[in-house]
């Protein structure tokens, strides 16, 4: 059987990179006693796989594995055992056992099959931009930037860079939690829509966010195109916005903390989170 | 939530910021305000090497169990966060914390290798500890060295306060008691040193004086301090059976050297291969209770989550319960997803079974450590491998289907001639065909012969401390006539043949069997801009070569020169239980070509009998029936 489990990442262990983060999961299910299923052979390894790897640095309420195990308890049982064995800066918050593997196939490929993600952008205690020093500045300058016809940025591959205009990527932005909120009504399904909020939904656990917040106040949020049909990295349009301020690029300013992760709903063509699937 | 040492802006400039930041599965907190001493142990290279090391697990349990201490951990920056913090003048801290280094009340480095010294003195000055002890005041951290390395501490002498000379299970927690004693009492510094030269194991080297001879030699080694002892007599845990063992090892985020759970099995080393350190500074050799591991091994597996799990010994096919211990990991984790990583066994039947069930038959390799080509250098150096056993070993393995070996040889051994370096070619050859013996339709392929030489370095408290060193021109004639030699073979196609760096092995043995004036040598390569000296990208061996010139010092005269018999040591005044006597009888039977059996065999009565334990026989053999034996 297959499961989904959703952890938050933060503090110190933003530094932690995707591979050791892998590591670190298979460590922790093995000091859990979880019943992973292996691969055969003279080195077996547990079977997982992760959604949308994320960046060093960056802190997240929504992050998800997949993880193939023989037998489990309880997904709240799960949860638990797991989190004794964690350490602070990872955080289960959610088990969700998938169902039959056939007969909701889009669920168990979700992983490959993410399509956004929303953050939220704040600027560091200790840096500024120049000019702007409210957040009410920040909003007036972030719309006017976000107004233009359109934003071409020079994207940057292995081999070449091409300019690419990313403004088509950015599904809405928000300046404040309440705005972000109603915002994302329009965008996602329903149910899914309360991400960060205290409400158990399913078998996730009553969280709190995790991101870092500072003093400045200034902050954006952001629902970007995540995933390998179309990728835009938060920092990206933060770079964008310097270029159209005039200003060089500070990429240290900035914490990028990830919200929630979705795949697009066929039906509807609204997105959907990855824990709320199979619902 | 902690907080971290470093801004983000720097961990996210350093390659791998998790080097870093501990927060560790199983790393200590405890709250500050509530103990008395503060203890960083160091391992002086990179964060990946020096979380693999077992000996700094030990003590890090060991000092945290008392409630009045916390000790934690601090490795070497890499280069690129060693460049940022000098830029910046940041203090060098201890991951747990993230507290500066210099106001901790000790700081314990650990000496592995020789080729990290220069790393010391890196932790020293970007901790903003004075390099020289001498210069320290009663602000700074108490700074003692332990390890291998300590047993022949001269070199370094002036930079450390204090070596410790023995095992850590033992003595630290008499170093820390009068610590706090000596506070309470407002002592100073020099005060606090001269209880510790008290206690048993403690070498505190500002209180001794050494004087040279005119032809450079020692002339004495004397103390200056009433309060120091004559001899520092190393200090080891008997009761390993029940000795405490770190069953909750902290468990790195990016992957360390060693990713996996280490069981020492047992202590020490029967064997007595007379260029081997540590078979004689670890006598006696002491086995661990079969059931005492395997608990170790569960409670182990459950703390870290490693998915692999290896022994730890210096030969492990001398563990009495080995087949016990090993058929009971196999059985009880093989089938939980945990990898069983063999140590170097004794190629026979049971390690062929062993590895057949654990292993990819068609991947591994076997690998034997033959050390000298020839049957007569392998008497030299009382290596008891011989040709049969590894042609025997070799093609038991071959026909079980493996097809890979990896031989390991020293050049430069005491008497070696063209013939004992030939012999390795030849050897290797002889492996190559005996599988080719085997039918072609039998086979698994072509043969894989790796065979690797390192250089010889004699090291303190072997019988070939007296032994004169090549020099790296005559190492790299001798690694080319082998390569000469390997080519000339018959199946010269199915061996690999690799050597070690001449210059690195020139410089260990400088530092090995150096005294203090070799410390002046240290502190200006590292001023040179020496660093990571193991690391072959950093070594710079020509800024070593203007160090050793611009200080007057011969290289020579410590490498390339047969010692006298009567020679004082710099490490002379170190008591490890097997005496001077018997390590120079040992030298001369080695000279005679004359075997010296394991100790389970035979006692030779080497002097670590005084530790009272361990493998040595409880009635120990009078000198005439040692001499007979020695003339048989």
């Amino acid at each position: 059987m297959k499961a989904r489990i959703k952890f938050q990442k933060y503090g110190a262990m933003k530094f932690i990179g995707h591979l050791d983060v892998m590591r670190y999961f298979q460590k922790l299910f093995r000091r859990a006693e979880i019943d992973s299923e292996y691969t055969k052979g003279y080195s077996p390894h547990q079977i997982m796989s992760f959604a949308a790897p994320l960046g060093v640095g960056l802190t997240s309420d929504g992050e998800y594995l997949d993880v193939q195990l023989l037998s489990c308890d309880a997904p709240e049982i799960m949860v638990e055992r797991m989190n004794i064995v964690s350490l602070e800066g990872f955080r289960i918050i959610g088990f969700h056992p998938l169902l039959d593997q056939i007969e909701h196939q889009k669920v168990i490929t979700a992983m490959s099959l993410v399509t956004a993600a929303d953050y939220m952008v704040s600027l560091k205690d200790g840096y500024s931009i120049q000019g702007i020093s409210t957040q009410q500045e920040f909003k007036n300058k972030f719309n006017e930037f976000l107004a233009q016809s359109e934003i071409v940025v020079d994207k940057k591959t292995k081999n070449s860079e091409t300019a690419v205009d990313i403004k088509p990527m950015i599904t809405f932005c928000a300046f404040d939690e309440e705005e972000y909120r109603d915002k994302l009504q329009t965008f996602v399904l329903p149910e899914a829509a309360l991400p960060i909020t205290n409400q158990i939904v399913g078998y996730n656990i009553p969280i709190d966010s995790v991101a870092d917040s500072y003093e400045n106040g200034i902050r954006i949020y952001l629902q970007v195109d995540t995933g390998s049909a179309s990728n835009l990295k938060p920092e990206l349009v933060m770079e964008a916005f310097y270029r159209y301020l005039d200003l060089t690029f500070e990429k240290f300013a900035w914490q990028v903390h990830r919200i929630e992760v979705y795949t697009k709903d066929d039906e509807s063509g609204k997105v959907i989170a990855l824990n709320m699937l199979e619902r | 939530m902690r907080k971290l040492a470093l801004s983000d802006e720097t961990l996210l400039t350093v390659e791998k910021p998790a080097r870093y930041i501990g927060g560790e599965v199983n790393a200590q907190e405890k709250d500050i305000t509530k103990v008395d001493i503060r203890f960083c142990m160091c391992f002086p290279d990179v964060y990946e090497i020096g979380m693999s090391h077992l000996g700094i697990q030990i003590l890090y349990d060991i000092l945290n169990r008392r409630t009045d201490t916390f000790c934690e951990r601090v490795y070497s920056p890499w280069m690129d966060l060693d460049k940022a913090m000098r830029e910046k003048n940041l203090p060098l801290f201890a991951l747990e914390s993230q507290d500066p280094v210099k106001d901790f009340d000790f700081l314990g480095i650990t000496l592995q290798y020789e080729m990290c010294y220069t790393n010391i003195l890196q932790v020293l000055e970007l901790s903003q500890i004075p390099i020289f002890a001498k210069e320290r005041t009663e602000d700074h951290p108490i700074v003692i060295g332990g390890g291998p390395c300590s047993y022949n501490p001269e070199p370094i002498a002036e930079f450390f306060d204090i070596f410790y000379i023995g095992e850590g299970e033992t003595a630290y927690d008499e170093l820390l008691d009068v610590y706090k004693e000596s506070k309470k009492l407002g002592e100073s510094r020099i005060e606090y040193l001269e209880r510790v030269a008290q206690i048993e194991g403690m070498y505190v080297p500002t209180f001794y004086d050494v004087k040279y001879k005119e032809d450079g030699t020692i002339e004495s080694f004397t103390k200056n301090n009433a309060a120091a002892p004559d001899k520092v007599k190393k200090q080891v845990e008997m009761n390993l059976s029940e000795a405490y063992y770190p069953t909750k090892p902290v468990v790195p985020f990016i992957k360390a050297t060693q990713d996996r759970v280490v069981l020492e099995i047992q202590r020490g080393c029967i064997r007595g291969c007379r260029f081997c350190q540590a078979g004689m500074i670890y006598r006696p050799t002491r086995e661990r209770n079969l059931e005492y591991l395997k608990k170790c091994a569960y409670e182990m597996l459950k703390s870290t989550g490693h998915e692999e799990i290896s022994l730890s010994s210096l030969s492990s096919s001398d563990y009495s319960h080995l087949q016990e211990l090993v058929y009971f990991l196999i059985e009880e984790f093989g089938s939980k997803g945990v990898n069983i990583s063999l140590p170097s066994l004794r190629i026979d039947a049971f390690a062929l079974d062993v590895m057949s069930k654990v292993q990819d038959v068609r991947k591994s390799s076997l690998t034997f450590a033959p050390e000298a080509g020839s049957q007569r250098l392998r008497d030299v150096i009382n290596k008891g491998l011989t040709e049969e056993a590894i042609l025997g070993g070799a093609m038991k393995a071959f026909q079980g289907g493996w097809n890979r070996v990896k031989l390991y040889f020293m050049l430069g051994l005491p008497t070696e001639t063209d013939e004992d370096i030939e012999g390795i070619a030849t050897l290797s050859d002889k492996i190559a065909r005996e599988y080719y013996t085997i039918p072609k339709d039998q086979r698994n392929g072509k043969v894989s012969i790796v065979s690797s030489t390192s250089f010889f370095v004699p090291k303190p408290f072997t019988p070939f401390q007296w032994s004169r060193m090549y020099t790296g021109e005559e190492y790299i004639a001798k690694a080319r006539f082998l390569r000469d030699k390997m080519n000339e073979q018959l199946n010269r196609k199915s061996i690999k043949y690799n050597w070690h760096e001449a210059q690195v092995t020139v410089l260990e043995g400088v530092l090995a069997r150096g005294d203090r004036r070799i410390s002046k040598v240290i502190y200006d390569a590292y001023k040179k801009g020496c660093i990571y000296d193991s690391w072959s990208e950093y070594f710079d061996y020509q800024k070593w070569m203007d160090a050793f010139e611009s200080n007057g010092v011969d290289i020579e005269f410590y490498n390339s020169r047969e010692r006298a018999e009567d020679e004082i040591f710099p490490w002379d005044f170190i008591d490890v239980g097997v005496t001077k006597q018997f390590l120079l009888k040992e030298y001369k039977k080695a000279k005679g070509e004359i075997v010296t059996p394991n100790c389970r065999h035979t006692c030779y009565n080497c002097g670590a009998k005084v530790f009272g334990g361990g493998t040595c026989p409880t009635i120990i053999p009078d000198q005439t029936n040692e001499e007979v034996q020695d003339e048989s």
